[in-house]
């Protein structure tokens, strides 16, 4: 077991432990720079489509992980952010300016729409952002001037930094422009959970009454994280619209907002790693299931037939399994995995105990 | 001019009258611990301090400000930290992220300079990790400083609701049944904090607790309340022979 | 006569609205669980009667296969809350909500599995007949949707405010814990309720069947069904019946005269609406946290 000894109060406010990890995470952003050269194009579209979801879900991680609001709804705010990128670049504003600005404008609309939303709790607040999810579909296709309506608009090639980046045309560029934007977020999120803010989210998510009381302000704090987490999944979205390369209303359904919450519990809620674990399952599962198909149908004869919401059918059960047996999802059993290493053989089963209590209502009658 | 004044508050939960024309004041540097049956109204005190509810009449004034006037989350700004009966800790942090909540309101970074953690967003955390620090080392906490609260034992947890208030630098504790739910031993070592906090620390402390030898050991002066009206203000003896008192607690003399 | 003729048939489409959301709140109110499957659920019972009863499938008459399929759905209702929900004891609300939209994903694709994704209607002994009332024609189904409807939510009611039982679900809805001190078994409690929306899942998909037809993703309504339920303001079953009134008459008063593309828009905006200035719904409760 690695036991590291704190002589510092920085070892505490630095993001990494020791030399160690921080070096195991600098070798997976070289592996990651590194995927143009060891993946075909075929995969490295595959990995770039993670890492835009795992963009969503950090932002959706903010919001639902970080601060305890459950949001049904951010498909929204992709949608949002896609179309707010896609009329800047075409109305002549360079990428560069029009990609910060899409996410600035999702995330002032997403803070704009917390304030109304900022008296509801739990599934009061899930079913407004879903209604409003469902109103979006709607809104793109009224507003068909901006937004082409159900015809949808196309994306161009994008200019970055004098690079043409287009993702059928250059897809190594627009790989590594997804990852610039992953890192960077990833960044931000972390200097923001051990910064007084972050903690506040943490606050708000866990007793609203005892952070009142240390003087955190809950309707200011719950705002910043609407907005926050809005103005990340505007970038997410802006990245979805270049990737997809066309879209429309149906692009950003509700189904999209479902998946992406039950992304994030299936990863892990309140982790940043949990986002890019859920972004792995959704982004692979896809793949996976085909794959075994064929494989299926090669070893016992079958038809390799599709079965439509198979996908659906899959991910449902898996989510089920996560809840049920491990709420922390892939995140909490990838840490009780590591700690049985690190302790061995002084594993305890009842280290990672969940705390059960019973429901009390807050109704009073 | 006392530190913490109410003046004839009076709070109405529909028919029921919570806190019924309430009136006392507490001196800076005291003690100061409200004694009472359940339910009457020991704990609805705090919370109208805490802003939580708003009084039907009357006024609370803490340091020469009217508390009224500001909002829940404004309360901490002035120097009033307070725990709670049934802790209410944030169960899925860690003991030191609980306490840096704490230093919350001493927060001069703004949102951008904490996004990108500039060098003045650094300072104030080694700052606030001092400060906490500090606390830790008064209270005993260095085994748990690292722990997730969801995993800590009652009594720790009651102990680091107590840091967490602490952390916040305040002129006036409210504790809220310092000493409910612990052992004999836990009670006598918060008798000693409690000690400690207004001797060392200079801060005054405001309690409300049933467990008598605790009150009678710490406090300077007692009030005791029953249906939310004032019974008896003075020393610990006093009130503790007052015959209001013993009529409250033991019922009429027949 | 044309805006009573779509007052009536808006009534139907909300009565069996007015049965999901029904769902919704029996469970909310006796178990603080916010079932999002419900929707999924109806269609469950639906096909499951039309599997029973169509003679493309096992041809049964309609009255023997309606008893067979309410049990059935019965005792699913019961096995989900054994199995899946029973286990959530303690956990948070938001999980419980995650859980059965998951949930509701799996029932989606078993019945897209086992009954296909085309559109199928319940062959009943109703189809098809009418009934004239002065100038008004009205098809049977939909009579017999509102009448069903109303007996079964004032049942429900006088179940909820009259017995003894009713009694004592509400109680282990309040605070489990103090309800089990009393004598409430309360595991037994929540599993009869999860029985009953089962029961009233699979009313409301054989009246949905019966009217129109299903297919694995009609359980979608199920969120309009929702929205229903809030606006008539969560646990209560009047309201619940209510709200669903007001969704079904508002969409074809809408479609009819306010412009093609808004009229869609109509029971969200009024769900917006209600959450935003009556968070609690029409008919709202208080709630404050004790501290």
């Amino acid at each position: 077991m690695r036991i590291v000894f704190k002589t510092d109060y920085m070892q505490d406010i630095r993001p990494w432990k020791d030399g160690y990890q921080l070096s195991l995470y600098l070798l997976l952003l070289a592996v990651a720079i590194a995927a143009p050269w060891w993946l075909d194009d075929f995969y490295l579209g595959e990995l770039t489509n993670v890492l835009i979801w795992a963009i969503a879900g950090l932002g959706l991680m903010v919001l639902t992980g970080h601060t305890g609001q459950a949001s049904l709804g951010h498909a929204a705010f992709l949608a949002i952010g896609c179309y707010a990128n896609i009329i800047l670049v075409e109305a002549g504003v360079p990428f560069m300016i029009a990609f910060p600005v899409a996410g600035l404008i999702t995330g002032i609309i997403g803070a704009t729409v917390a304030v109304p939303a900022l008296r509801l709790h739990g599934i009061y607040l899930a079913i407004f952002t879903l209604a409003m999810s469902i109103l979006m579909d709607d809104i793109i296709v009224l507003a068909e001037p901006i937004t082409g309506g159900v015809a949808g608009k196309y994306a161009p090639p994008v200019g970055v930094f004098g690079f043409m980046v287009d993702r059928w045309g250059t897809p190594n560029e627009f790989y590594w422009l997804t990852l610039g934007v992953v890192v960077l977020v990833t960044l931000g999120y972390i200097n923001l959970l051990r910064a007084p803010l972050g903690r506040s989210f943490i606050a708000v998510r866990d007793s609203e009454v005892s952070a009142q009381a240390m003087g955190v302000d809950i309707s200011r704090t719950k705002t910043i994280s609407f907005g926050l987490s809005c103005m990340v999944t505007g970038w997410a979205g802006a990245l979805m619209g270049l990737y997809a390369g066309a879209f429309n209303n149906e692009t950003f359904s509700v189904v999209i907002s479902i998946q992406l919450l039950m992304m994030i519990v299936i990863g892990g809620l309140g982790s940043i790693h949990g986002a890019f674990f859920g972004a792995i399952v959704i982004g692979f599962l896809p793949q996976f299931l085909s794959i075994s198909k064929e494989y299926v149908g090669a070893v016992f004869g079958g038809s390799t037939v599709a079965i439509p919401g198979l996908e659906f059918g899959i991910f449902g059960m898996i989510l089920i399994a996560f809840i049920l047996f491990e709420p922390m999802g892939i995140y909490g059993r990838w840490l009780k995995i590591r700690t049985w290493f690190e302790l061995f053989p002084f594993y305890r089963k009842d280290m990672f105990k969940r705390q059960k209590s019973y429901l009390k209502t807050e109704r009073l009658r | 001019m006392s530190l913490l004044e109410l003046e004839n508050v009076t709070l109405k939960f529909g028919g029921l009258t919570a806190v019924d024309d309430l009136s006392f004041s507490v001196e800076e540097g005291e003690v100061f611990a409200i004694v009472g049956p359940n339910g009457a109204g020991k704990s609805t005190v705090f919370n109208l301090i805490s802003r939580f509810y708003d009084p039907y009449a009357g006024k609370i004034r803490f340091n020469g400000h009217d508390l009224l006037q500001v909002k829940p989350s404004g309360v901490a700004a002035f120097g009033v930290a307070r725990t709670f009966q049934n802790i209410e800790l944030f169960e899925h942090a860690t003991v030191l992220q609980n306490l840096l909540v704490g230093r919350h309101r001493h927060r001069t970074t703004n949102l951008l300079s904490e996004v990108f953690f500039s060098s003045s967003a650094k300072r104030q955390e080694m700052e606030n990790r001092e400060k906490v620090e500090e606390v830790i080392d008064f209270l005993d906490l260095q085994a748990y400083r690292d722990k997730m609260i969801a995993g800590l034992p009652y009594g720790v947890r009651k102990v680091v609701e107590v840091a967490r208030a602490l952390s916040t630098d305040p002129k006036l504790l409210l504790l809220d049944e310092p000493a409910s739910g612990l052992s004999v031993e836990e009670t006598a070592d918060m008798r000693w904090w409690i000690d400690d906090i207004r001797r060392q620390m200079g801060i005054t402390v405001l309690m409300v607790e049933h467990d008598m030898g605790l009150v009678s050991g710490v406090s300077d002066r007692v009030l005791a309340m029953a249906d939310g009206a004032k019974l008896a203000l003075g020393t610990p003896a006093e009130v503790q022979s007052h015959p209001a008192v013993i009529e409250a607690y033991l019922g009429k003399a027949s | 006569m044309d805006n009573l003729q779509l007052l009536i048939s808006g009534l139907a489409n909300g009565c069996v609205y007015g049965l999901i959301a029904l769902g919704f709140v029996l469970i909310y109110k006796a178990t603080e669980a916010v079932n999002f499957a419900q929707g999924d659920l109806m269609m469950l019972g639906a096909f499951i009667t039309i599997g029973l009863t169509n003679t493309e499938y096992m041809g049964l008459p309609f009255w023997m296969a309606l008893p067979i399929s309410l049990g059935l759905m019965a005792v699913l209702g019961y096995l989900l809350d054994r199995f899946l929900i029973r286990k959530m004891f303690g956990e948070s609300q938001t999980s419980v909500v995650i859980l059965t939209i998951a949930l509701g994903f799996v029932i989606r694709f078993a019945a897209g599995l086992i009954w296909g994704h085309e559109p199928q209607t319940l062959q009943n002994p109703l189809a098809g007949k009418e009934l004239a009332l002065g100038g008004l024609v009205l098809g049977m189904e939909d009579v017999a949707v509102i009448i069903v409807t109303v007996l079964l939510t004032w049942s429900l009611y006088v179940f909820f405010s009259k017995t003894k039982m009713g009694l004592a679900m509400q109680g282990a809805s309040q605070n489990q814990l103090a309800a089990y001190y009393m004598g409430v078994p309360v595991k037994q409690v929540q599993g009869l309720i999860w029985a009953l929306g089962g029961v009233v899942a699979c009313v409301a998909g054989i009246l949905f069947a019966a009217k129109g037809s299903v297919d694995p993703a009609t359980g979608l309504i199920g969120i309009k069904a929702f929205a229903a339920a809030v606006i008539g303001g969560f646990g209560s079953l009047p309201g619940a019946l209510a709200g669903g009134l007001i969704v079904g008459v508002i969409e074809p008063f809408a479609s009819r005269y306010i412009a093609a593309g808004y009229s869609q828009i109509a029971p969200y905006a009024l769900l917006l609406a209600v959450l935003i200035f009556r968070p609690h719904g029409l008919f709202s409760q208080v709630r404050t946290k004790k501290v």
